[in-house]
């Protein structure tokens, strides 16, 4: 009889307090909600502004027009700055990912002294602030010679880049099955083919996000670029920045509007590999 | 240690053939590793120490002159004050949005989270300059916000919300927020939710329940978060140089100047020192805490 009673209670209490919770989980996905339109928000209020037909931003828009697009086209600061963008996050992307991965390998699989130490070095690039690495690499080029270079800064942004493509690669190899490299070599396969045709296939996801990620990291950068590229050299994050310090120049909403679909489109074509590398694994 | 060494290759390779190749295997190895090594000593490594040394050494001289202007002057002392009041600043408000995103979208079948996390990876992966921008667009004088809030009768004359604190921590707290909410979630969704049912069974309220077992749980997601977040924010260049006022001025945007109109190398050498050594001791912290490879492997 006590212990029947016992349990009605627990239920009831139980129930109350099943009922007490939604109050506490609305307002915590209201307040999510507000965080998420925060980041999103002022990401996506871009886009709709750049077709402004006002001479001014505003939001919404008064009228529907191309002309900051046409400025961006048309104008050859901008397409100058962008193809030297390209021309140098390209170049960084396949060198870091060739550099990266190599290193990965033998992060990943090599043992050997101090391995801890260079770990570290590693990914040290990623912390230490973009300042101390832009005057440090100013200060050596002054003295080589290589200010306002396209391989001065090709070799600087590279260095920022590896550890990206690092970080990424060994997640891969670390959550690979080493004895499948092991089972090829058994059958005979040397060190080339066991790369090529067993470990390279398995780990290209990994490689795919540390390249895109090297790209971005060229590509976005732009303190080491202020310092180093000069006029002529000059790359697109600079020609905004220069955009965004003297007046607001509204053709950068174009400018960021063609930039956030791209990044859009990166992240997408990401998951989408990630989810089929995963798939393959899976299956 | 040791016998974890001897012992761990000889467990994962222990066929004759592979133990004979081991030391060419080795070198090969060490060949792989060389170019990075060799790009990140040459272009990092070197310039960095190089840096360190012009800091002190005043030709040929050893001198601490450029540290006791650090110290001496008001207006240095006061830009060291601000970046730590603005990277605390940032990191508290990144806490306070972070974390309560981050155990709502853990809370969500996986599904449905991840599509969530979306509306954080796209702000993530868009460039710092395009944010930069977009706030600078919803937040000067004749901005957005202005407009719409004027509209609505809810202020006589438009706010002063950039060129000031209020610019740069709106703007900063928006770069550095998914540096919080991804360490955070990911550590979350590794909770195990049986243990908080355990909870309530023992006869925890929810609100008891979340305090002693959730979120001394989500301890390490919180520290990963708030140490990056610290650290990047320490070092931040592009926000407080667009939407700071003349009074924000951080240590980055001091040394550029003194580099690009002081042209005081030795100066801003100094300068960079401190700040390197500050990233540096909260990057130990954080080794210390959780080790390096947590920072950048997880998360999404």
């Amino acid at each position: 009889m006590a212990e029947r009673v016992e349990t009605l209670e627990v239920s009831t209490t139980v129930r109350s307090r099943r009922r007490s919770v939604p109050w506490a989980r609305i307002v915590l996905g209201v307040f999510s909600g507000l965080v998420l339109l925060y980041l999103v928000a002022p990401v996506l209020i871009v886009i709709p502004m750049s077709f402004s037909a006002a001479k001014y931003l505003s939001f919404p828009p008064p009228g529907f027009s191309l002309q900051w697009y046409e400025n961006f086209f048309s104008r050859a600061d901008w397409t100058q700055a962008t193809i030297q963008s390209i021309r140098v996050a390209v170049t960084v992307m396949v060198l870091a990912t060739v550099i990266g991965v190599a290193a990965s390998l033998a992060l990943v699989r090599g043992s050997f002294p101090g391995k801890e130490v260079i770990n570290l070095i590693i990914v040290s690039p990623l912390v230490v602030p973009s300042i101390i690495v832009a005057i440090a690499i100013y200060g050596l080029y002054v003295r080589l010679h290589l200010v306002q270079t396209f391989w001065g800064l090709v070799l600087a942004h590279t260095v920022l880049a590896i550890p990206y493509v690092i970080v990424n690669v060994t997640a891969t190899l670390r959550g690979f099955d080493v004895r499948l490299e092991h089972a090829a070599q058994s059958l005979g396969a040397n060190g080339w083919q066991t790369f090529r045709y067993v470990t390279l296939p398995l780990i290209s996801p990994g490689i795919f996000a540390g390249a895109v990620f090297a790209f971005i990291a060229s590509f976005d950068e732009l303190i080491v670029a202020l310092f180093i590229a000069g006029a002529r050299g000059r790359t697109l994050p600079m020609r905004m920045f220069e955009g965004l310090r003297m007046e607001i120049d509204p053709t950068i909403a174009a400018v960021s509007s063609m930039l956030i679909v791209f990044s859009i489109l990166v992240l997408a074509s990401a998951e989408l590999v990630r989810r089929r590398g995963r798939g393959e694994s899976a299956g | 240690m040791t016998t974890e060494k001897v012992l761990a290759p000889a467990a994962t390779r222990s066929s004759p053939v592979s133990r004979r190749l081991g030391f060419r295997r080795q070198l090969g190895y060490l060949v792989l590793l060389a170019p990075a090594l060799v790009a990140l000593l040459v272009l990092f490594v070197y310039p960095i120490l190089r840096l360190l040394f012009t800091s002190v050494v005043d030709d040929g001289q050893f001198t601490l002159e450029h540290y006791r202007r650090i110290v001496e002057v008001d207006l240095y002392l006061r830009v060291l004050r601000t970046t730590f009041v603005i990277a605390v600043q940032v990191t508290a408000i990144c806490l306070v949005l972070g974390y309560p995103l981050a155990y709502f979208l853990a809370t969500l079948r996986p599904r449905s989270a991840r599509l969530l996390m979306i509306l954080v990876l796209i702000p993530f992966w868009t460039s710092i300059l395009v944010r930069t921008y977009a706030w600078m667009v919803l937040l000067q004088r004749q901005g957005v916000v202005n407009r719409w809030l004027l509209e609505l009768g809810l202020i006589d004359e438009p706010l002063r919300m950039m060129y000031n604190r209020i610019g740069v921590l709106v703007g900063m707290s928006h770069v550095l927020l998914p540096f919080m909410v991804l360490p955070t979630y990911a550590v979350m969704r590794g909770i195990d939710r049986s243990l908080l049912r355990a909870a309530a069974n023992l006869g925890a309220s929810p609100v008891q329940a979340f305090l002693r077992v959730f979120l001394p749980l989500s301890l390490p997601g919180v520290a990963a978060g708030s140490l990056l977040v610290f650290i990047l924010a320490l070092g931040f260049f592009i926000t407080p140089a667009l939407m700071g006022g003349r009074t924000d001025m951080m240590i980055a945007q001091l040394i550029e100047t003194q580099i690009r109109t002081e042209l005081n190398f030795a100066f801003a050498a100094a300068l960079a020192t401190v700040l390197l050594v500050i990233t540096l001791i909260v990057f130990a912290v954080y080794n210390r805490l959780l080790g390096i490879e947590k920072m950048f492997g997880g998360g999404y």
